[in-house]
């Protein structure tokens, strides 16, 4: 028998209760076209072998924690606080299921509720959905929520410094549900450019879709694109894949987008190879009934005590099946309360200090770009950017595998992102670089690219 | 005594904790020179602190969820016999290997050959669930399940698209999960209800009534179907599908129910999507994240999402180049964390193991079903496999309704089954016990059930006010739902 | 249960109260309790077509969602705003405050739609 399974003789028991001579019998429905034989499988293993074959597979890899690192371009590696991990290990929150039963979830209502709170106040709107699967996804429910608010409109103005990975998703989705997808361009500054949009607006377009940060690293004049989108009777949705910037950058909510989504894997969720990550979605008031996700309220129980629960269901599959406003039943529940604990620690302080410092290390860095003989250029020079920047350079992934050799991770090659990106190498800083390893990536640079 | 607290007491938000001053977290010195934001940045794209976010102190927040994890009910506490959620118990090990630096810690944009490790993961874990399935080529990408659902009708509507067909009608059995017709509209198509036949099941003729329409792209079914019953003739209808050039799109959610005994591939499926949050073990996280990978057969493998994980040689590599493929559905590779934890579940099963699962699982829901039956009402009677779905007609007679049935279960100390579907159940108790459980687990289920079942008849009005003994009551969601509060807010003074 | 004799009923569970060519549209207490709380009313816009058999609206429940159908066709010129802050209007007076909209009608429109004491009748042979 399996460590994991009940014993022979609580099987024997239970068959003789059943009625039955062998488990075989209670698969006579299956007919015989449909069985198969012993699975092609190794036999089950001891904890510790699965744990030697974890460690070998873990050893062909080169973390980045074993080197230095300035990889970005939609995952970044901030702050991981110990509390984090440790209360997601309760086995409270992460062998629990979806909310549905109140009574006995309000641990997972309430720190969701929060989660929504900090989603708001992130992102100044009035309404948070408790996670989506990722950034990529989350601003493809953004166009869907648009094309929903405005029918008869089914165009798509999209920045073409969107994350290529979220760009290229929406694509797919948009394929089906016959959404036309119009790229808006970038200025000589990296930002998008403003005769670019008004071409591409018009009566058929329902959002302006613009990622500030953007995938260059520039930080875009939100106050403008959502005029502009505003003017053109389109939804302005603002893309963050780097939501630490929230902490010094205004975001869309305040220039009355109407939605800003994205990611917030920066609070403090592990890289671990592009996921589990942490999609979330904040809308204005007015889109609420259209809102994609779960949501979760407050409100009291019998006994007049607070308590949380998950509301306006209505809007989701289980109740509207082919009507629903997205077909997403999971979100990322458990990412969502790490991305909380992290807020929490981090606080009305922190949460400043790390964008803060990842801009002064981001600074330093492009500080010794501009300098004489760094051996890259600045793409846009005069695009101010938060803490990711592109440099220019015709050979990318050859001048990172010379870098990787010395053990430095110097950047992300746009030529690794597969679309018409100036070919460079992407480079962000958090709190987490040293200025001695921002002045080996300068040293490296110099000598080798 | 006012100022006390007691266990039963309610944690304050975390906002509502806030004390100025206090901080719960210590950056490393910067070592570079500050630099300031306004310098570079236009003033009118910078925000200064964001006054509402609380400041807590590092113990604050230890206590804070430590409190809440205490609300909550897990799978680590006992039965949690949701039926087609698979609450099966999840091993410490997955969480351990997945943790480890060479695996927590790699960034997606890496150079290749600095994660030959990750990518030999992935490969083996396509291997092995090609072994499990029978199919052809299996894609890690989706994030759920409804996002593999996804996934699968997209490939199917594209290798219409490349035969220059344009079929617009996806058929679904009345009896399915909520997420499949909202998936088949999601994807471009229109949905076609089909009845189930008095056994729950469905029947060939009705399919074959719509087949010849000729504009059937798809049959969207889940084996075993929502009552835990297998589809008797899913091979057949399979075949009338691929006569007509449709194809067979498998929800996979009840794959538990026949691991190691049959394969999706000899039922003739064309697309499958496997949840590792419930076959495999993955946590279900208090709602997320899942893993939903889709199995395709030989027909769909040109259209599979990019990139792809391929192995030459020793080496692996990821491949974009897939001219026909649907393109992404997300951004990366996939939920990695739960893909490794599904491979480490897969490792200390084993394929006998991973058998000795489904039979568990099976034996289970039966054991549940012969010691209920006759106490709660059986609608359709055919075969169970990993589930059985009582109803609550029986007790309806008095006044308690499924609703109350799972309040009072709560009392009991158990999570109650899922009550949402099937839709062609009125006052459905589903009930999925898992292998996870051993026999006195289960009998104590089943005395809950049957004292809940006695209530029902000597009291049934204490069983509206149920349940008691939870950390809150009864909820009022009529009050949720129509004035939302969807957010804390800082009182106005 | 009784119903108002001063209008029509349709087969979904609508009334229809004449006056001039302008109708009044409800749900039934029928349709109400069997609803239970409703939460939430999406009415159609004021200038709407609406005919009988077409969704001209929804009403949400906490786990249900049902649309609404207009027994007659025309054009609607007011929708109930109060029902936006207090959707229990429906379920505390479906006959009175909690009416949805007031449509402009042609001659006739409302044929086929049956009075109280066939509405009764209905109710009763569908078993309620």
């Amino acid at each position: 028998m399996h460590r994991y399974l009940a014993g022979a003789d609580d099987n024997r028991r239970m068959l003789e209760k059943v009625g039955c001579s062998s488990v075989e019998e209670l698969f006579a429905s299956l007919p015989a076209e449909v069985r198969c034989g012993p699975l092609d499988l190794p036999p089950g293993r001891s904890e510790e072998e699965v744990r030697r074959e974890f460690w070998a597979l873990a050893g062909k890899n080169l973390t980045t924690e074993c080197s230095v690192c300035f990889l970005g371009a939609g995952v970044y590696r901030h702050v991981q606080p110990a509390v984090a991990d440790a209360l997601l290990q309760r086995g409270e929150f992460f062998t629990a299921y979806t909310p549905y039963q109140p009574e006995v979830a309000q641990g997972t209502l309430q720190a969701i509720f929060e989660f929504q709170t900090y989603v708001c106040q992130l992102t100044e709107l009035d309404v948070a959905n408790a996670s989506m699967y990722d950034g990529a996804t989350a601003v493809v429910e953004a166009a869907l929520l648009a094309r929903r608010a405005l029918p008869g409109r089914s165009r798509v103005a999209v920045a073409g410094s969107l994350h290529p990975d979220y760009n290229a998703v929406l694509r797919t989705y948009a394929e089906a549900q016959g959404i036309a997808l119009t790229e808006v361009g970038w200025d000589a500054a990296g930002r998008l450019d403003a005769a670019s949009l008004a071409s591409a607006l018009g009566p058929d377009v329902c959002a302006v879709i613009v990622q500030s940060p953007n995938v260059f690293g520039v930080v875009e004049d939100l106050a403008s694109v959502g005029a502009t989108a505003k003017a053109a009777g389109a939804l302005a949705v603002q893309a963050v894949a780097e939501a630490t910037s929230l902490g010094v950058l205004a975001p869309g909510g305040r220039f009355g987008f109407d939605v800003v989504c994205g990611e917030l894997q920066a609070f403090g969720i592990p890289a671990a190879f592009g996921g589990p990550h942490l999609g979330f979605f904040a809308a204005r008031q007015n889109h609420l009934r259209q809102m994609p996700g779960r949501l979760v309220g407050e409100t009291v129980d019998a006994e007049g005590k607070r308590a949380f629960v998950l509301t306006l269901s209505t809007r989701e599959q289980h109740i509207r099946r082919a009507k629903a406003t997205s077909n997403i039943c999971t979100n990322h529940g458990l990412m969502a309360l790490a991305a909380t604990m992290v807020l929490s620690l981090l606080g009305k302080k922190g949460v400043r200090e790390v964008a803060l410092a990842s801009h002064s290390v981001a600074e330093y860095l492009k500080a010794g770009v501009r300098g004489p003989g760094s051996g890259v250029r600045l793409a846009f020079p005069e695009g101010p950017t938060y803490n990711e920047f592109l440099v220019l350079h015709d050979d990318p992934e050859g001048l990172l595998a010379r870098m990787q050799k010395e053990l430095i991770l110097g950047g992300v090659a746009t030529t690794r992102l597969g679309t018409d990106l100036p070919r460079g190498i992407l480079i962000a800083a958090t709190e987490r670089n040293t200025r001695e390893e921002c002045d080996r990536l300068l040293d490296a640079l110099r000598r080798l690219a | 005594m006012s100022d006390t607290r007691s266990l039963r007491e309610r944690e304050k938000l975390i906002f509502e904790a806030s004390s100025p001053g206090r901080v719960g977290y210590q950056l490393p010195t910067l070592d570079v020179p500050a630099a300031d934001p306004a310098a570079t940045i236009p003033a009118a794209s910078l925000r200064g602190e964001i006054a509402e976010l609380p400041e807590v102190s590092e113990v604050d927040v230890v206590r804070h969820f430590t409190r809440l994890s205490k609300w909550n009910y897990s799978v680590d506490e006992g039965l949690y016999p949701l039926g087609s959620c698979t609450m099966k118990y999840n091993p410490r090990i997955n969480e351990e290997v997945v943790r480890l630096a060479g695996i927590a810690h790699l960034h997606p944009l890496q150079p290749v050959d600095l994660v030959q490790g990750a990518l030999a993961l992935m490969w083996e874990l396509e291997q092995a669930l090609i072994a499990v399935t029978g199919m052809a080529r299996v894609t890690l990408q989706p994030a759920a399940g409804a996002h593999g659902e996804l996934t699968g009708m997209l490939m199917i509507r594209k290798a219409l698209q490349a035969r220059g067909e344009h079929r617009k009608v996806v058929l679904i059995p009345d009896s399915a999960h909520g997420t499949n017709p909202a998936t088949a509209v999601f994807a471009g198509f229109e949905v076609v209800e089909i009845a189930s036949n008095e056994q729950g099941t469905l029947d060939l003729e009705p399919v074959r009534t719509h087949l010849d329409g000729g504009n059937v792209a798809a049959l969207m079914a889940t084996v075993p179907n929502t009552l835990g019953v297998f589809e008797p003739e899913i091979a057949r209808l399979a075949g009338m599908l691929h006569e007509k050039g449709a194809f067979l799109y498998m929800d996979g959610a009840n794959l538990n129910a026949f691991v190691g005994v049959a394969q999706p591939g000899k039922m003739g499926a064309d697309a499958l999507h496997i949840n590792l949050h419930k076959t495999f073990s993955t946590p279900h996280g208090g709602g997320g994240p899942g893993a939903g990978p889709v199995a395709v057969s030989q027909a769909l493998v040109p259209f599979l999402p990019v990139p792809t994980v391929e192995k030459s040689g020793d080496r692996f590599d990821l491949v974009h180049d897939h001219p026909a493929t649907i393109g992404k559905v997300r951004g990366f590779y996939g939920n990695f964390g739960m893909l490794v934890r599904a491979l480490a579940y897969i490792r200390s099963m084993g394929g006998a193991g991973l058998k000795a699962m489904t039979e568990g699982a099976v034996l289970n829901a039966n054991y549940i079903r012969k010691s209920l039956e006759g106490i709660y009402n059986l609608k359709y009677t055919g075969p169970s496999l990993h589930e059985v779905v009582f109803d609550d007609s029986r007790q309806a007679e008095k006044g308690v309704h499924n609703i109350d049935i799972a309040k009072r279960l709560l009392d009991y100390g158990f999570h109650p089954p899922t009550m949402s579907f099937p839709l062609i159940v009125h006052g459905a108790l589903m009930i999925e016990p898992t292998e996870s459980e051993g026999i006195q687990e289960l009998d104590a289920f089943i005395e809950a059930m049957k004292a809940i079942a006695l209530e029902a008849e000597e009291n049934p009005e204490m069983l509206h006010g149920a349940p008691y003994t939870t950390p809150v009551r009864r909820l009022d969601e009529v009050r949720a739902a129509r004035q939302p509060v969807l957010r804390w807010q800082r009182p106005r003074e | 249960m009784t119903q108002p004799a001063d209008r029509m009923y349709s087969r979904t569970h609508e009334w229809a109260l004449l006056a001039g060519d302008v109708v009044t549209v409800g749900i039934t207490q029928f349709a109400q309790e069997q609803l239970g709380d409703v939460v939430f009313v999406e009415l159609p816009a004021v200038g709407a077509a609406v005919a009988p058999g077409k969704a001209a609206g929804n009403i949400e429940s906490v786990k249900a969602v049902s649309e609404v159908f207009s027994p007659v066709a025309g054009e609607v010129i007011e929708v109930n705003t109060a029902l936006e802050g207090h959707p229990e209007l429906i379920n505390k007076e479906p006959f009175g405050e909690g009416w949805l909209m007031r449509v402009r009608v042609v001659a006739g429109a409302a044929a086929g739609l049956m009075d109280a004491a066939a509405y009764e009748t209905f109710l009763a042979e569908e078993g309620h």
